[in-house]
């Protein structure tokens, strides 16, 4: 290492004052040695070099490792700026930003930050203020941290193939506004969200203008808006998720090839929750999912051109609302069970196609034997399009009057929409 | 021994060996087996047993009351010509026929739960409500069935009421709401909706079965009103609270005939 490089390096370290006097010494020690620079450790903690981890930051090197003894750390919000850091809490030492502050903030490429606790960001109406928030910085790692009762946890903005793995986040679950996300990312492409647990923000997971992300394995319960908020993100993924009880569900929108793959939506309720909202999305993919419990399962605006495939649709008061833009959307093998009404819309036309799902109000037989309905099954019932009309009218649900219509329908079928499924399945696919 | 539980207990005896009500539970017992073994899950054998209650319940207790109260015309002559209060006599009577009733459904309803049981995540709220719903039904429409036979001698004329009933309850009723909705759909309909609810037994039973089964469709409205009725326990609790009413006023307006009729 030059002599001009460890100047820079040391630069701050004069200006801190006393203790950094000794890590002066160490640092020199270690540079002289034969250590790789990657090998460095340098450690954090009361007894030890480096009181705070702004003060083993600044003394670092590329590459080197920090490892943080357990404890409570207060003070001026740590600044990452060294490439290649690894930040590992032992005990899960506690940030605590004492409602004033950010906790880290990085700015540098390939920084791994695991095992760290975080607490109390405070609240602020002029700033996005996130625990951790990384700014411009590829390949970072988020790994395994703990957030508690932080305006945003992990905030990602213009970074780039960034992993955020496992992290435990609870927010305060104060009110929509003066929350924020969980997971936030913003211009920030080929991420990967995976196996976090959020509960009690604002959005759990947040997806804005970051093509190519994949969120799995995740779980966002009980936050005060969105479990999923996801919009201008094109050939995004995301799988086996688990989002349930969240304000207003999940919402996906503006993106195009996006790929939902088995997860689940579950128990959104309210006059605008929605298991799934689907907003403006063309060619995307949703197969295998599981939408159960919510007050409308699957919400299609605008959305075209979709693969919707072998999911199930159980106990939601509308498994599908399709408005009337929706367009050449294919539902099949899908399972239609316990719904208060399976298909509404607001047109009579509609241009998406369901073949092949099966309905639980189906009442069809099957003569030839090949598993499917000789009779179409037309879902979308009188009566849904009498409470879509006079929504009031949803307190006679299930009642024996509604059930007369839609008999009455069954025989006469003139004001119903033209939507059948020609082929419905006579046994659930399992 | 009191003149109510004479009364009750000759009622019980007489009832307990009636082929009618043993059909009425084997029946019962018959459709929600057969509801467990096509493959129902518990959210759907609810849903079909709710259709089976709100029309079954009250057709049979009418027309099985009315057919009782014909039948026991001489024993309830009998009854009056001893030294016994006319009201106790009439709740001996009307229990005599409501709690059988109540014992067939329930009976009917529960010996295919208990054995399908084992299979775990049954709702059990909502089917505690079918069950409550279904033993208020019966009781309510106990009282009017004894209230329309108090009222005509003539037989065919009482089943023709009592069919009348049935049908105008169970199904015109709704028919009337709902040619009300559409015809004044601008109108906030929220309030009078719900009060006319509680204004028909068999609405109070299907609603309240639906505060458990259903929440997700009813919180789905955007009515303020409905979201706060459902959307807490004030929903279950006013349905309760509306059912238990049900089975009085029949039962008051029955005994009021008997107290007052000469026999």
């Amino acid at each position: 290492m030059g002599g001009t490089e460890m100047r820079r390096c040391l630069g701050p370290q004069w200006r801190g004052g006393g203790a950094t006097v000794l890590s002066l010494v160490l640092f020199v020690g270690a540079s002289l040695g034969a250590q790789a620079e990657t090998g460095r450790i340098l450690r954090v903690g009361a007894r030890t070099a480096y009181p705070t981890l702004s003060a083993a930051v600044a003394a670092a090197t590329p590459g080197a490792t920090i490892r943080v003894a357990a404890g409570t750390y207060r003070g001026a919000t740590t600044e990452i700026r060294t490439p290649r850091l690894t930040i590992i809490g032992e005990g899960w030492p506690l940030f605590d930003g004492e409602g004033q502050r950010e906790l880290i903030v990085v700015r540098a490429d390939d920084v791994t930050i695991r095992g760290l606790s975080f607490i109390n960001t405070g609240v602020s109406h002029m700033e996005d203020r996130a625990a951790v928030r990384v700014i411009e910085s590829s390949r970072c790692r988020i790994e395994a941290n703990r957030f508690r009762d932080a305006l945003f946890a992990i905030y990602l903005q213009k970074s780039f193939a960034c992993q955020v793995r496992g992290n435990d986040i609870v927010g305060a679950s104060r009110d929509e506004t003066s929350n924020g996300n969980g997971v936030h990312l913003w211009y920030s492409p080929h991420t990967s969200v995976i196996d976090n647990h959020v509960r009690g923000q604002r959005d759990g997971i947040y997806f804005e203008f970051s093509r190519g992300s994949v969120a799995r394995g995740n779980v966002s319960e009980g936050n005060r808006r969105y479990g999923l908020h996801f919009m201008f993100s094109d050939s995004c993924r995301y799988e086996r998720n688990t989002f349930r009880a969240n304000g207003a569900g999940v919402a996906v929108m503006y993106s195009k090839q996006v790929t939902m793959l088995g997860n689940g939506f579950l128990d959104a309720q309210g006059s605008a929750a929605y298991g799934l909202l689907l907003k403006e999305i063309t060619d995307g993919t949703l197969a295998g999912n599981q939408f159960a419990g919510n007050s409308t399962g699957l919400y299609l605006e605008g959305a075209s051109r979709l693969a919707i495939t072998d999911n199930d649709f159980t106990d939601n008061g509308w498994a599908v609302r399709l408005m009337a833009d929706a367009e050449d959307s294919r539902f099949s093998g899908n399972v239609f069970r316990a719904n208060g009404f399976d298909v509404a819309t607001n047109s009579r036309t509609l241009r998406s196609s369901f073949e092949g799902n099966w309905w639980d109000e189906y009442r069809g037989y099957d003569l030839d034997r090949d598993g499917s309905g000789d009779v179409p099954h037309q879902p979308v019932r009188l009566f849904a399009l009498v409470v879509e009309r006079h929504p009031e009218a949803l307190i006679l649900l299930r009642s024996p009057v509604s059930r007369v219509l839609d008999a009455a329908e069954r025989v006469f079928p003139v004001l119903t929409p033209s939507l059948a499924d020609p082929r419905p399945l006579m046994r659930a696919p399992r | 021994m009191s003149a109510l539980s004479l009364v009750l207990r000759a009622g019980l005896r007489d009832l307990a060996r009636n082929r009618w009500l043993l059909a009425y539970a084997v029946a019962l017992g018959l459709i929600t087996e057969s509801l467990f073994f096509f493959g129902g899950t518990g959210d759907q054998v609810v849903l079909s047993l709710l259709n089976a209650t709100l029309l079954l319940v009250p057709l049979v207790a009418l027309v099985f009351g009315l057919m009782h109260v014909y039948a026991s015309r001489e024993f309830i002559e009998l009854l009056l010509a001893q030294p016994l209060p006319r009201r106790a006599v009439f709740s001996g009577l009307y229990l005599g026929l409501a709690l059988p009733l109540a014992a067939a459904f329930l009976a009917g309803l529960g010996v295919p739960l208990a054995i399908h049981a084992t299979r775990g995540g049954a709702p059990w709220v909502a089917l505690g409500f079918l069950a409550l719903a279904g033993v208020a039904l019966t009781a309510a429409f106990a009282g009017i069935a004894m209230a329309i036979a108090l009222r005509t001698d003539d037989r065919l004329r009482g089943m023709a009421i009592a069919l009348g009933a049935w049908f105008g309850l169970a199904v015109g009723y709704d028919a009337a709401v709902l040619a009300m909705v559409s015809a004044f759909g601008d109108w906030p309909l929220e309030r009078p909706l719900l009060v006319l609810m509680l204004g028909n037994p068999v609405d109070v039973a299907r609603v309240l079965v639906l505060t458990a089964l259903d929440a997700s469709a009813l919180l789905g409205y955007t009515g303020a009103l409905f979201r706060k009725v459902f959307g807490s326990a004030l929903g279950p609790t006013i349905a309760v609270a509306a059912l238990m009413l049900w089975t009085v006023v029949p039962f008051v307006i029955a005994r009021r005939r008997f107290l007052r009729r000469d026999f």
